[in-house]
């Protein structure tokens, strides 16, 4: 099994997850994180002092996928989440160990 | 005016019984409208200066400022009643030309407000409508300070030096402005309807060495602090704006045609400064802002208060839009130049708008600049020297003061966080609290 775990713009949230649905994911989490990378921040201005913001506010989704189905959940991700500019974002796969449904105890495969 | 006003004080203590042609009566349309511009004043308190202070500091000591402001409010009440009223407008003694204790000091002859009654009098309203009112006034002087040390005093420091300043510094700088004849200031002829220098100039300059005194926020200037909701900043300026009627034109004590021209001037200086600030930040930084158009209208209003009684509509325009410029550098370039960790603004905003207005006010009192008519035989120039004097002895006396004050207060308690629950927040290590527990 597969984590994926994706950045992306905030506004492209509601894409995304119309194309995993498309692709089959039924559960995904989502927060609210900030950061940067090659995008540039902006500056603010209060009374005359200017800051200088770095950070970014990005979406990050996460989904525990099975091994097959994880090309093709980065790829829809991909292409929902492209805007063709800088900061689109990044994904990530990591490797699971273990999944648990808390209801009812499934593990691994039965839990996704 | 006010003239009237103190003599009719002194006369009622001093002699109630004696029934004269000129005894004042109950108007009660004076009495209405000073009943509600007690009320709007205090709205400016309370949530006005609070909530736009609120807004501009960071969301760990959101709540560190309204508690400074509220508990502020409630303590100089108290204040005020006990021996507040009394210092400041008790008038035994006092006599026009002549200067002693009197001039500078009341006493407490009406300390618990002794000889107050439903039926007495101050002009043509209740003595108790005329004792709250003015209640109002001393509360957002000491209020306006807390802006300077936002962020890093103490609660309990900042408590015994609202008690000790309003005492020493607020109660004398009203009485000698206002009481009437014997007045240091009143003889002098300084021109000060609404407190532009008893309550912006004092409030801005004890701001000032306030924020000297107590240093630098951790990690200011390099540190990013912007204001955590200017939404409530801008609701506090609303409510400033509108509250701000009541403190000038109910500084006429009367439902009259000086209420009447108190209010349109104060509305046409604050526009006149708001859109003054907003030009000058749009011309310079190529936008403009909403803090900057909120902060241009409090200079407006803060220039206007001493001239509320006396200039004109084209008067208003004039300094309105001078305190727009000029506070907008003094809260921006000045500050930034001399290095001051004025938190928000007090000095930049109220002691400059209250010396642009008050020396503004002389010129303008001029009736042939629409203004009331300045003393008889008193040229422009003589006026605005007056105005000076006034604005000197106020610098003076409350920076002075305060300062010793500031310096008593830390002998005996911290005055300062340490860096550690600087860091932490007021709100947690303060008060226990969270401002926001989303």
């Amino acid at each position: 099994m597969k984590m994926v775990v994706a950045i992306i713009k905030p506004f492209k949230l509601d894409d995304v997850r119309e194309a995993l649905s498309e692709v089959g994911m039924t559960g995904i989490t989502v927060t609210e994180v900030k950061g940067f990378g090659r995008q540039k921040g902006h500056t603010e201005l209060y009374r005359g002092a200017e800051y200088v913001v770095d950070f970014l506010p990005k979406v990050k989704i996460e989904m525990a996928v099975v091994d097959d189905r994880a090309d093709a959940v980065v790829d829809a991700i991909r292409k929902a989440a492209n805007t063709g500019r800088i900061g689109d974002g990044k994904i990530f796969v990591y490797n699971l160990d273990q999944v648990v449904r808390i209801r009812t105890g499934e593990v691994d495969g039965d839990a996704l | 005016m006010k003239k009237w006003l103190y003599g009719s004080i002194a006369l009622l203590a001093a002699n109630a019984a004696r029934a004269q042609s000129e005894t004042p009566t109950l108007s009660a349309g004076d009495t209405a409208w000073m009943l509600v511009a007690t009320v709007l004043v205090l709205l400016m308190t309370i949530p006005g200066l609070s909530l736009f202070y609120a807004g501009l500091v960071r969301t760990k000591n959101v709540l560190s400022v309204l508690m400074q402001c509220f508990a502020i409010t409630a303590v100089v009440s108290v204040i005020w009643v006990l021996y507040g009223y009394s210092l400041t407008f008790s008038t035994t003694g006092m006599e026009q030309g002549v200067i002693n204790l009197a001039s500078f000091v009341g006493n407490f002859d009406r300390a618990m407000l002794s000889g107050l009654t439903r039926d007495g009098l101050v002009l043509s309203i209740p003595e108790s409508v005329f004792v709250t009112f003015q209640m109002t006034f001393a509360i957002i002087t000491v209020a306006l300070i807390v802006g300077a040390i936002a962020e890093r005093m103490r609660f309990a420091a900042l408590l015994v030096f609202a008690i000790l300043w309003v005492t020493i510094v607020y109660f004398p700088m009203a009485h000698m402005v206002w009481s009437g004849n014997g007045g240091l200031l009143w003889d002098l002829g300084v021109i000060d309807f609404a407190g532009g220098t008893v309550v912006h100039i004092n409030a801005g300059i004890a701001a000032l060495v306030a924020a000297l005194v107590l240093g630098k926020r951790k990690g200011y200037p390099n540190t990013a602090m912007p204001p955590h909701n200017l939404t409530y900043t801008v609701i506090g300026a609303s409510l400033l704006w509108v509250g701000w009627f009541g403190f000038n034109a109910g500084s006429a004590v009367a439902a009259n045609g000086s209420a009447g021209m108190a209010m349109l001037v104060t509305q046409v200086a604050t526009a006149a400064a708001a859109v003054g600030w907003m030009a000058i930040e749009w011309i310079i930084h190529k936008k403009p802002s909403v803090l900057g158009l909120a902060s241009g209208a409090v200079a407006g209003l803060v220039a206007i208060t001493p001239a509320s009684g006396s200039c004109g509509p084209g008067g208003a325009l004039v300094i309105g839009f001078a305190a727009g410029v000029i506070c907008y550098f003094a809260a921006t370039k000045l500050k930034r130049a001399l290095r001051y960790d004025d938190s928000l603004d007090v000095f930049g905003v109220h002691a400059v708008g209250g010396i642009v207005g008050a020396i503004l006010t002389g010129v303008f009192a001029d009736a042939s600049l629409g203004g009331i008519g300045l003393a008889e035989g008193r040229s422009i120039a003589g006026q605005v020297w007056i105005q000076i004097e006034g604005v000197l002895f106020t610098v003076a006396y409350s920076g002075i003061l305060t300062f010793i004050i500031l310096k008593l207060v830390g002998l005996v308690l911290p005055l300062r966080v340490t860096p550690d629950e600087e860091n932490e927040g007021l709100d947690l290590v303060l008060h226990d609290e969270r401002g926001y527990n989303l």
